[in-house]
């Protein structure tokens, strides 16, 4: 049992939600209960050392060669939170499953609840910082996938994309933040963190820290002026909206604050910015939330004004105020999660949520008309309901933090005129709702939810009236627990009675319940007031609007610059490229030639490098014809195989040979569908300009190599040489670095061979071309295609080409060879075979779907690296013995040659799956008299 | 010698970037593959020129040539070569989509 598992077990569990969820309609449901009740279990035995008041941490070796740890961490208010995301979700989970209709998917919704879930937990049960903010971008976007869920919908699929635009710029913010921080401090690990609060308090770096860290925060916590998108993000479906402004995503900005506050509280500069923006948050939230006609409207901008108290409560800084902060989270989210599921309810069985048509539900659905009226109660305020408890603390830290502010009696005169919004709004919640006449053009006549729909609002109505009327006995010890995991100190005195005596606290509660009054009933005339003003004070208008400005911003930089053509745009490459060389040119000693010794000249180079100069000028001047490029480009291939010969490159030699013979028949095949005639030539200066454009490349090519090749150097490779035979057992020192040394870079090579094939299929499949049927001077294409002699002569050779490619294969850990050159071989062989007897002859003895055999290359060259885990070595380490065989003699087997099948098969595989796709392409229905390859 | 392979490598980049710089499909691949070779021959030179000591362990003989160039350009080969058929696939499906075989698509 560990923390690690217990996150896991949610992330599991979400894939397995969307794996059963084909099984039957309900089984996601079920299945992520289980899962969820599963992970309330671990985390009940994982808490014992907790309630001690221990902190577990537990690590976990990820990358320790950048010095990162998995490390988790469980302290009070990680448990809090973990104890919140579970129960709850675990309600959610029992809701949305009678929420949803017959139309929506379950599995996918059961997969991003439980994907969301796992974050959270994981941001909650963080040590590493930089693990807190993988997890804490994983909530973005699994909110994004959430609040689109509804993917038809366009405001759900505005307000996720607003939700991820906002949450996760802030998350960049935060990210150079926790950065900035732990380079401050000297670890990224909580422990160090929230014991260095003098450093970070006197660094002259603390601001910038402090500013990037509540960016993030407040995104997420929807503090003004950032709140906006909270109230778009209601176009999820409601049980995805009670998790979000319950006990998750919100609550994960408000949980940063209370898991730094022992870094980063107690200067002025956390008062102004974490009090500001949360006494700002806490009025707009509470005004805006009384004119939203719509139900969840007004819960959201509710939430928002929540979210501002507790900000603000953190931000006064005192411990007993940290103290409130951490009760009030646990109050908020008990009565929003029932307030969501109530209006979800009404929602769904009124199908209105808009609270002008919506009145006397009483009458027709009194048993969710008392829990959501209780629930209500609860959050405006009202005694012995949990929201009054912390509310009073709130209204009391506000009092005490007066006495030593300048100006401090505003303090408690905005906190009263929130409480006032807040019992208007809550009243309206109750009074439009569930009395207030008789509903008015409702599509269906309201009734009772399902048993089960009720039940999760029942318990958390339960769990308001528990608390607040015996909080000693229910929260308190909690309470101790999680404020005592944010303070890291401990505890200061208080007192969670619900009579305190005649408080300032109390008749403020009782001005804020007479003004609430007051306000509710002059509510039309302040309805009319806002609607005139409503236009033009709209955030997320304001968002909108740079929204588009930016996207108009970055149309007109790629109008501007991307003209859409690839001339232009190569040319302007090359000229950058040239500029950037010359200025190193220029920059440097000035001295080309190098002090090393050169090679002398010979007879036979000298002849070589004329040919090779020839033939590369003559493919330009040929370009235009292009059958004759074509073949004089390949004699530029020879040469080039030939330079490689002669500078004690065998392997490459090799290789350039069988690549050149694959390339030319692929540009033959290709050739075959591209026009024919002759094709208008550009302008002369643009022929100009690209010449001399070359010709500067060209000469600084040159130039370099020379500069390069005159100048000594040293090489890394000595090793490769002392430890070839020794630790690679081979000879071949450039097979066994491709193959052991370097092994890791060739199976991302042959990965990438294998997606090019796979990317030419995918272009190729459904595509039909048709070739010319005539030649240039317009006779007809010759339909003998298949010369006898040829066919024959190369059915015989394929077994000989065959053996050669193995004995290629096998030879090249030691000797010239190995998995590249032999699998070109092949294809090459094969390939041979299409052309000389056609495609219809060949496919009848060669299958053409080639994808499993590059499946099995790259899987055996993988499982090869992975078969060096189960002995405990590093990936891909090889392993060699020699043995005796009968006849052959001493016989040389080495794990790395398993690994060089692999990449023969892929070579194989991606070559042949090319060339035959590109050959079938003909549309026509006569491929077996003419296949593609012919038209050479 | 080293002269001769820069002024080969040289003229090997220019052909190839002329060509890239034309508007026709065709050529544009042609320059690219004769581009790769330029740079092929570059990147394997790195390891500066030796004649007759090829990078295999024999008996007796310390002298060898620089191997691990030649390995990087060993898989730069195969890789030119799927690039190449990319390209030249990616000119076909522009050909059938769009009527021409022109770069940008359109006849100018």
């Amino acid at each position: 049992m560990s923390l690690l598992g217990l996150v896991l077990t949610i992330f599991v569990g979400s894939m397995l939600a969307a794996l059963v969820s084909r099984f039957g309609r309900l089984h996601a449901a079920w299945l992520s209960g289980v899962v969820v009740v599963v992970a309330l279990i671990q985390l009940l035995f994982l808490m014992t050392p907790v309630i001690d008041g221990e902190t577990t941490i537990e690590r976990w070796s990820w990358i320790p060669t950048v010095g990162l740890d998995l490390v988790f961490r469980l302290d009070g208010l990680g448990m809090l939170f973990a104890l919140l995301i579970l129960g709850i979700g675990l309600l959610i989970v029992i809701y949305a499953r009678y929420y949803l209709s017959e139309r929506d998917c379950m599995g996918r919704f059961y997969a991003y609840l439980m994907l969301f879930m796992g974050a959270m937990l994981g941001i909650v049960l963080s040590e590493n910082i930089i693990q807190l903010l993988i997890f804490w971008e994983m909530t973005s976007l699994s909110s994004f996938l959430l609040i689109s869920y509804w993917q038809e919908r366009s405001d759900a699929r505005n307000g996720a994309r607003m939700a991820l635009a906002i949450t996760g710029a802030g998350g960049l913010a935060m990210f150079g933040g926790f950065v900035l921080l732990g380079e401050m401090v000297g670890s990224y690990e909580l422990s160090v963190i929230l014991d260095s609060g003098e450093l970070i308090r006197n660094h002259p770096q603390y601001l910038t820290v402090l500013i990037l860290i509540l960016l993030g925060a407040f995104t997420k916590s929807a503090q003004f002026p950032f709140h906006f998108w909270l109230p778009n993000a209601m176009a999820a479906p409601t049980p995805v909206s009670a998790y979000l402004h319950s006990a998750t995503m919100v609550k994960a900005g408000v949980f940063l604050l209370a898991r730094f506050f022992p870094a980063l509280s107690n200067t002025p500069e956390w008062s102004w910015l974490v009090g500001g923006a949360g006494l700002i948050t806490l009025l707009v939230g509470a005004i805006v939330a009384l004119f939203k006609h719509d139900l969840k409207g007004l819960l959201a901008y509710s939430t928002i004004s929540h979210l501002g108290l507790i900000t603000l409560l953190f931000g006064i800084g005192t411990p007993l105020a940290a103290v409130a902060g951490v009760f009030h989270i646990i109050n908020h989210a008990i009565f929003k999660a029932s307030l969501f599921m109530a209006a979800g309810i009404i929602d769904h069985e009124a199908g209105s949520r808009d609270m002008r048509q919506l009145n006397g539900l009483w009458k027709y659905m009194p048993h969710t008309a008392l829990l959501a009226m209780v629930a209500a109660g609860a959050m405006a305020g009202v005694p012995l309901l949990n929201g009054f408890l912390s509310k009073e603390m709130f209204f009391a830290e506000a009092v005490s933090a007066a006495t030593y502010l300048q100006l401090g009696w505003i303090l408690p005169a905005l906190v009263t005129l929130s409480g006032i919004f807040a019992f208007a709004y809550s009243i309206r919640f109750i009074h439009d709702v569930f009395f207030n006449g008789e509903p008015i053009g409702l599509p269906k006549t309201p009734h009772e939810p399902p048993r089960w729909m009720k039940v999760p609002v029942e318990m958390l109505v339960a769990l308001c009236l528990l608390v607040g009327i015996l909080p000693t006995l229910t929260v308190e010890p909690l309470l101790r627990i999680a404020a005592g995991g944010v303070l890291q100190a401990p505890l200061p005195y208080f007192d969670l009675a619900i009579w305190h005596g005649l408080s300032p606290a109390l008749l403020m509660s009782l001005i804020a319940l007479i003004g609430g009054l007051l306000v509710y009933s002059l509510r039309y005339p302040l309805f009319r007031l806002h609607d005139r003003f409503e236009p033009y004070v709209q955030a997320s208008k304001v968002f909108d609007a740079l929204l588009r400005a930016l996207h108009a911003l970055a149309a007109a930089i790629t109008r501007h610059t991307d003209i859409g053509s690839l001339q232009r745009m190569l040319a302007w490459f090359v000229f950058s490229a040239l500029v950037l060389g010359i200025s190193g040119f220029a920059a440097g000693d000035g001295i080309l030639r190098g002090p090393r010794t050169t090679l002398p000249l010979d007879g036979v180079s000298l002849v070589a490098a004329a040919g090779v100069i020839a033939a590369a000028l003559a493919t330009v001047l040929l370009h235009r014809r292009r059958l004759l490029s074509l073949i004089v480009m390949g004699a530029v291939g020879l040469i080039v195989a030939l330079i490689f010969v002669k500078f004690s490159a065998p392997d490459l030699a090799l290789t350039q040979l069988s690549v050149e013979v694959v390339t030319i028949v692929l540009l033959l095949l290709a050739l075959y569908y591209l026009p024919q005639r002759q094709l208008p030539e550009s302008g002369l200066w643009r022929r100009a300009r690209d010449g001399l454009l070359a010709l500067a490349a060209g000469g600084g090519a040159a130039l370099l190599s020379w500069a390069v090749l005159t100048r000594p150097f040293t090489s890394i490779s000595d090793y490769f040489l002392d430890n070839s035979v020794s630790g690679g057992g081979g000879t071949n020192v450039v097979n066994v670095i491709l193959v052991d040394f370097r092994g890791f870079d060739t199976l991302g090579e042959i990965t990438v061979l294998a997606l090019a094939a796979l990317g030419i299929y995918a272009m190729l499949e459904h595509l039909s071309l048709s070739g010319p049927t005539v030649d240039r001077r317009g006779r007809p294409w010759d339909r003998d295609v298949h010369p006898a002699i040829m066919g024959s002569l190369t059915r015989i050779l394929l077994p000989m080409a065959l053996l050669v490619s193995l004995f290629i294969l096998l030879r090249g850990h030691n000797l010239p060879g190995g998995g590249f050159i032999a699998g070109l071989v092949t294809a090459v062989a094969l390939i041979t075979q299409y052309l000389a007897n056609g495609v219809r002859w060949t496919q009848a003895r060669l299958p053409a779907n080639m994808h499993p055999v590059i499946g099995v290359g790259l899987l055996l060259a993988t499982l090869t690296g992975l078969g060096s885990w189960w002995f405990g070595y590093p990936f891909l380490t090889s392993t060699f013995s020699h043995m005796h065989w009968p006849i052959v003699g001493e016989f040389e087997l080495a794990s790395a040659m398993l690994f060089d099948l692999g990449v023969y098969l892929t070579v194989v595989g991606a070559t042949l799956l090319i060339l035959i796709f590109i050959g079938m392409l003909h549309s026509g229905d006569d491929t077996e008299h003419k296949p593609a390859g012919e038209s050479a | 010698m080293e002269a001769l392979l820069s002024l080969i490598i040289g003229v090997l980049t220019a052909c190839g970037v002329y060509l890239m710089l034309r508007g026709r499909s065709f050529p544009v691949v042609l320059g690219l593959t004769l581009l790769s070779y330029a740079v092929n021959v570059f990147l394997f030179a790195m390891g500066r020129l030796t004649i007759g000591q090829p990078p295999i362990i024999r008996e007796g003989i310390s002298q060898y040539t620089d191997p691990l160039p030649q390995a990087l350009v060993l898989t730069a080969i195969v890789i030119s070569f799927g690039m190449t058929a990319f390209a030249i696939v990616l000119a076909l499906k522009a050909r059938a989509e769009l009527g021409n075989d022109h770069v940008d698509g359109r006849e100018s």
